[in-house]
This record gives C-alpha cells, sequence and structure tokens, in this order.
C-alpha cells in the first residue's frame, strides 16, 4: 500500500445523503476480477445526467470528495473504494460514514475524514464558490485546512500510523502468528469443519 | 454483577452482553492501542468479492491458512434459468470460472451451479448445520449478519479482510459498542419479522446503529423459528450495523441437531451446554437500548430509496415538508420525485409490476409456504410479474416435495433457481427503467434491481397478496 502522509487537491461537493455503495457503483459493474478499471462504474446512473456534480468541468480534476452524511451504505462490496480510488479520488470527507465501507478505505489507502456537519457545509460552500480552492489534508497533524481554515478530525493512532507507514495488515499480522497457532491449539473439537464434505 | 475476593482483594465483575461473550472468546492477541486479532471460525465466500483476494494471496505466495473453515458458494453472479447451459455473459462466466479455479488452487470446498448444496451463502451455511452459537462468521458480503440469528457474532467484510481471513483465519477489529433492541409482545395475523425489522429501521434509521452489534431481545423475538431470525438479522446492517445477534436457546438447538455438519455425540452435548451460556448477563450494560411494541406493528412496506424510509402499508406516502430534519426532508424530496411517488397516496393504490419473492432476506422454505398458502387458488394479476427465487438448491426441492411450484406455476408466477437474482441485478434478473417492484429482498436503493427500477421493500405475505391484486396489498385485503 502506498504511503499517505498528506494531499493537497480541490474539492467536489456531493451534496447526497446516505450515498450508498450501489450509488458509488452499481452491480453489473462488479464482474471484473482485477483491482482497476472500476473507474468507468463510478456514480453510472447518476453521471448519465449532464447536471451531475462529477460531469461539472469545474470540478474534473478534484481529488477531495465532499459528501452528505452516511456515506458508502449497504453492500460491503469493496468495488465501491477502488472506483473511487481508480477515479482518481485520494480522500472523502463526511459527517458520517458506513463502518464497512470505512474499514475498507482506510485499509486500501483511500483517507475517509469524518468531519462535523457544519464544516462540511462550510467546505462545500466554500469549493462552490471557488472550485479551483485548494484543500490540504495532513494525517501528521490530523487537519484539514483551505483558505487559512483549518479544522482537525479524529482518527485512531494505529489506522493513523498503518496509512502513514503504508503498511498493510496481512504483514502485520503475520508477524503474529505463533499467537494464532496457540488459539488454535485450545478451539474446542466441536466447532465444525467445511472439509470433509459431509453433506 | 459478580463480587470476587482473591487474596484479600474485593473485585467487581460487571455482567457481559452475549455479543461481549463471543467477542472475548475469540480473541487471539490483545496489545494495547492495537485493535483486537480475533479468530475467525467460518469464512464462506462467493464469486465477485473473492478474486482480487486470491490474487493478492498468489502475489504474495501465501496459502488458505485454514480451507476447512471455508466454504465456497455461486450465488450473485448466476443464471437462475437454464442453469444446465454455460452462463450466456461471458463476462459474468469467467468471474464464476474464476471461482472455481481459485478453489481447485486454494483446497476450497465450494458448491458450484448444479449441486445440491448451491444456493445463497446465508442460506446454504445454516442449512448444512455449519453456523452454529458462538461462532465469529464472516464473509464478503453485508448480509452476513444474517448468521447472527444463531448466537454468531457475523458480519460482512471487504475483499482485502477476504485476503487477510484466508491468509491468516483471522482478522484485526476495533470492539463495537452493543445495542439492545427490545422487542415485546406478540405479533398479530399477517404480520412477520420482516415487519419487525423494516419498523425498527424506519424507527432508528439507515445509520442508527452505525459502530454497534445489535442484539435483538424480548417475548416477539423468542416466539420467531429460526428463519424469521434470520430475516431480522439479515437486515442488521439496512441499521447500519455490521452485526446483529439473538441468544440461541431451545428453538436454535433443534434447528441445528441432525443437520450434516451439527455435532454429535459427547460433542453435542458440550456444545449444547456451551450455546446455553451464550446469552447476555441480567446486569449487562447495553450502550443503547430501544423499545418497540410487538402488539402494534402492522404490515411494513418502503416508499423511499433507503431501506429507513418505510411505513405501515395502511399509510399514505409522507409529505417531505413534514420531516424536521433538512438532511432527511431533502432525500424525501428526492425519493418522491426517483420512486415517481405523490405525497398523501395511499400505499395501498400503489400498481406493483413485478414482485419479486427470495432473497438472503425471505428466500427461505417458510418464505416459500407461507406465500404460497396465499398465492393457492389464485392468480398472478394482468399487468404484474411474480418471480420466485428459492435462497438454494435444497429449499427449491424442498418446495418442490411439497408441491409449492405447481401453486406458483398455477397462479402464473415464474418459478426458477437459486440465487440472489433480481435482489440486486447482477445477473440478467433485472427491473426495466421506470418498473416498480414489491421485493422480499433487502435493499429499496436507487436503480438496486436494475437502472432506474423503483423497489418497495415488503414481507412474503405482503407480495403474495400483492401479485393477486397488482396493488401493494395485505392479505387482509383478499
Amino acid at each position: 500500500m502506498e504511503k499517505f502522509i498528506s494531499h493537497t487537491g480541490t474539492g467536489i461537493p456531493l451534496r447526497r445523503s446516505n450515498v450508498d455503495t450501489d450509488q458509488i457503483i452499481p452491480a453489473v459493474y462488479l464482474k471484473r476480477v482485477t483491482r482497476s478499471g472500476f473507474e468507468d462504474g463510478l456514480f453510472a446512473a447518476w453521471r448519465s445526467d449532464p447536471d451531475f456534480v462529477l460531469n461539472k468541468p469545474e470540478y474534473s480534476k478534484a481529488t477531495i470528495l465532499v459528501a452528505g452524511v452516511d456515506f458508502g451504505t449497504g453492500s460491503s462490496r469493496e468495488h465501491a473504494v477502488w472506483a473511487l480510488q481508480n477515479y482518481g479520488f485520494k480522500v472523502v470527507i463526511s459527517s458520517r460514514f458506513a463502518d464497512i465501507f470505512r474499514g475498507n478505505s482506510l485499509k486500501g489507502g483511500l483517507l475517509t475524514v469524518i468531519l462535523p456537519q457544519s464544516e462540511v457545509e462550510a467546505l462545500w460552500g466554500a469549493i462552490e464558490k471557488n472550485p479551483a480552492l485548494s484543500i490540504s489534508v495532513d494525517l501528521e497533524s490530523k487537519t484539514v485546512s483551505y483558505e487559512g481554515h483549518s479544522v482537525s478530525f479524529d482518527l485512531d493512532d494505529y489506522t493513523r500510523w498503518r496509512l502513514m507507514e503504508g503498511l498493510d495488515d496481512i504483514g502485520l499480522t503475520m508477524r503474529n502468528l505463533s499467537d494464532v497457532e496457540q488459539f488454535e491449539q485450545k478451539r474446542a473439537k466441536f466447532k465444525p469443519k467445511t472439509l470433509p464434505v459431509l453433506s | 454483577m459478580t463480587v470476587v475476593v482473591r487474596r484479600g482483594v474485593r473485585k467487581v465483575i460487571m455482567g457481559k452482553t452475549l455479543a461481549e461473550k463471543v467477542w472475548e472468546d475469540h480473541v487471539v492477541r490483545r496489545t494495547a492501542g492495537e485493535p483486537d486479532l480475533l479468530y475467525i471460525d467460518l469464512h464462506l465466500i462467493h464469486e465477485v468479492t473473492s478474486p482480487q483476494a486470491f490474487d493478492g494471496l498468489r502475489l504474495s505466495g501465501r496459502k488458505v491458512r485454514r480451507p476447512d473453515l471455508t466454504l465456497a458458494t455461486e450465488d450473485h453472479n448466476v443464471p437462475t434459468l437454464n442453469i444446465d447451459k454455460p452462463i450466456a455473459d461471458p463476462v459474468s462466466k469467467l468471474q464464476v470460472d474464476t471461482l472455481r479455479n481459485n478453489c481447485k488452487e486454494f483446497g476450497v470446498r465450494i458448491h458450484s451451479l448444479g449441486d445440491v448444496e448451491q444456493g445463497i451463502v446465508h442460506v446454504v451455511g445454516p442449512q448444512l448445520g455449519l453456523t452454529q452459537p458462538g461462532m465469529t462468521i464472516v464473509c464478503g458480503d453485508s448480509h452476513t449478519s444474517t448468521h447472527g440469528a444463531f448466537g454468531a457474532l457475523a458480519f460482512g467484510i471487504g475483499t482485502s479482510e477476504v485476503e487477510h481471513v484466508l491468509a491468516t483465519q483471522t482478522l484485526p477489529l476495533a470492539k463495537p459498542k452493543t445495542m439492545a433492541i427490545n422487542v415485546e409482545g406478540s405479533l398479530k395475523p399477517g404480520v412477520t419479522s420482516k415487519d419487525i425489522i423494516l419498523a425498527i429501521i424506519a424507527k432508528i434509521s439507515t445509520g442508527g446503529g452505525q459502530g454497534y452489534v445489535l442484539e435483538y431481545r424480548g417475548s416477539a423475538i423468542r416466539a420467531l423459528s429460526m428463519e424469521a431470525r434470520m430475516t431480522i438479522c439479515n437486515m442488521s446492517i439496512e441499521a447500519g450495523a455490521r452485526a446483529g445477534l439473538i441468544a440461541p436457546d431451545q428453538t436454535t438447538f433443534d434447528y441445528i441437531q441432525g443437520r450434516p455438519h451439527a455435532p454429535q455425540g459427547e460433542e453435542w452435548d458440550a456444545a449444547v451446554a456451551y450455546w446455553k451460556t451464550l446469552k447476555s448477563d441480567d446486569d449487562a450494560v447495553f450502550d443503547k437500548e430501544i423499545y418497540l411494541n410487538a402488539d402494534e406493528l402492522s404490515p411494513f412496506v418502503t416508499w423511499g430509496t433507503n431501506p429507513g424510509q418505510g411505513i405501515p402499508l395502511n399509510d399514505s406516502v409522507p409529505n417531505p415538508q413534514e420531516f424536521t430534519d433538512p438532511e432527511e426532508r431533502t432525500a424525501a424530496e428526492r425519493a418522491l420525485v426517483y420512486m415517481d411517488l405523490q405525497a398523501g397516496t395511499p400505499m395501498k393504490k400503489i400498481k406493483i409490476d413485478t414482485v419479486f419473492l427470495g432473497s438472503c432476506t425471505n428466500g427461505r422454505i417458510e418464505d416459500l409456504r407461507a406465500a404460497a398458502a396465499i398465492i393457492k387458488g389464485n392468480k398472478v394479476a394482468a399487468n404484474t410479474r411474480m418471480m420466485v427465487v428459492p435462497g438454494s438448491a435444497r429449499v427449491r426441492l424442498q418446495a418442490e416435495a411439497e408441491g409449492l411450484d405447481q401453486i406458483f406455476l398455477a397462479a402464473g408466477a415464474e418459478w426458477r433457481s437459486a440465487g440472489c437474482s433480481m435482489c440486486l441485478g447482477m445477473n440478467p434478473d433485472q427491473l426495466q427503467p421506470g418498473e416498480r417492484s414489491a421485493s422480499t429482498s433487502n435493499r429499496n436503493f436507487e436503480g438496486r434491481q436494475g437502472k432506474g427500477g423503483r423497489t418497495h421493500l415488503v414481507s412474503p405475505l405482503v407480495a403474495a397478496a400483492t401479485a393477486i391484486r397488482g396493488t401493494l396489498s395485505s392479505p387482509a385485503d383478499l
């Protein structure tokens, strides 16, 4: 995973709440067996509307998506994270994310930042006033800054460290395999096994 | 609360909730400042969210650590007609073939299309007896919460986590908060567990359960069958909760006993002894509690584009201006435009083009029986289409043995093979733009069942009555 320390870019205001992962990428786009190429499915239904914010030329270079409350609800599809990343987004800001989407994003290096709804609205206003507005998201200081305004956000130290070091979880767990082996020794015998096939 | 005195030191031990007990029993490693590393007892996989995970294993030269705790089925992307012929869509075929090849390469058991154990992962696990109380169960599918009906801690994961579980049989996780949902009283005839969960989601909203594990409790929950409990736990994710569970009881034990992977002999006794400890202690403290009166519930239906936008079927389409929260008001306005509905229209006046009976929410044998009992001797309305898609090949066979297929076919409904089908519209089973469905599935998102499609979530009973009348209806309207 690529390290994430800070990112500076322009934003795009997505003034919608409850953006579920079926909107982020509809099921018919989930048939690929790779992790790339999902950008064509990103917000596919909404993008067919020429007035949709992603179709506006002033936001074409944006890398920071600023969305309404409850972003990423519904299906666990990590393709939603890949679609956002494949399209070019580095950061998503919202006042609340669905649990599974948030987990997926932070595993994959797409930074999801939780700000109070009032700050999200202030940011929407600032971006709409000036689409070229430069926004910086810094993990070192855990802040989002623009136009001399700076607002801090929360992220647990462990996840922050993992993102800043670009470490993937599997490698970290592999260091502790002896704990897994010890645990397996004392698992109850009645726990079911899928093999051999008994049906 | 228990008071323990050891070496003269008095220590107070607070009771634990069910979710905390299952969590604590699976902690492999706990270090300050890090998420707990949890052991995973059962990992279910399917064709859509696993290919990139297997690819990851190959790239780093890793194996599947415990193929004997892993099970694959084909469900999301498979056709429900002509399943004996090759899959027509080459992209879908490649995805299914990729799963088959990965399972072969890594030694994972798979139930493919045509196999008697094939079906939706969340129907297959319980049916085989692989879903048992006190287990941790994960799958790259958000409706894994279904298995919580057995008192298991079960939740959906992303593909990175699928790879992590394949490689290590563990997951690093932050401990969630707990919420008790107390449902007391008894359901009136014609009211089902689907109506309970739709009412809960309408009450707490799609974000209300975010960060929590839900525990469904109370006399109304105790009275439910295992299949009805699965319907409730299934939709925990629609309230924003990654997992929802119900304490196991005799109903649970009776359901499991005798299934292929149920413990046997002495192991059965040991298992039941452990399972009986799996309930929230009387003095356990939940982070949040909510209450619902089952006596007051009536058939529920959604009017909008998220599962929290639901009302009793007897009500009318709400007026967005009546929502005090500005976000909710805007969402309601948008939803009515998308759904092409006018505020004030009685829900029962809404015409339905397609009725979908199936999915991991309501595609089990009891659901098919309940719907067939209403359909029997009636005809599906002239301008309405009804699709019946059993949750698994076994459910289909059981239904056919009971003659349910003939009841549906005689009424003019379609009888299909097992899979996720129109619940998510990934295979050819999709709504056309502008088409309106009454669906026993779990999500009414924009375009969920096909681009431009409009979905009303309902129980199997409402689905059956709606198919006959052609407008949203309850059995009492027949």
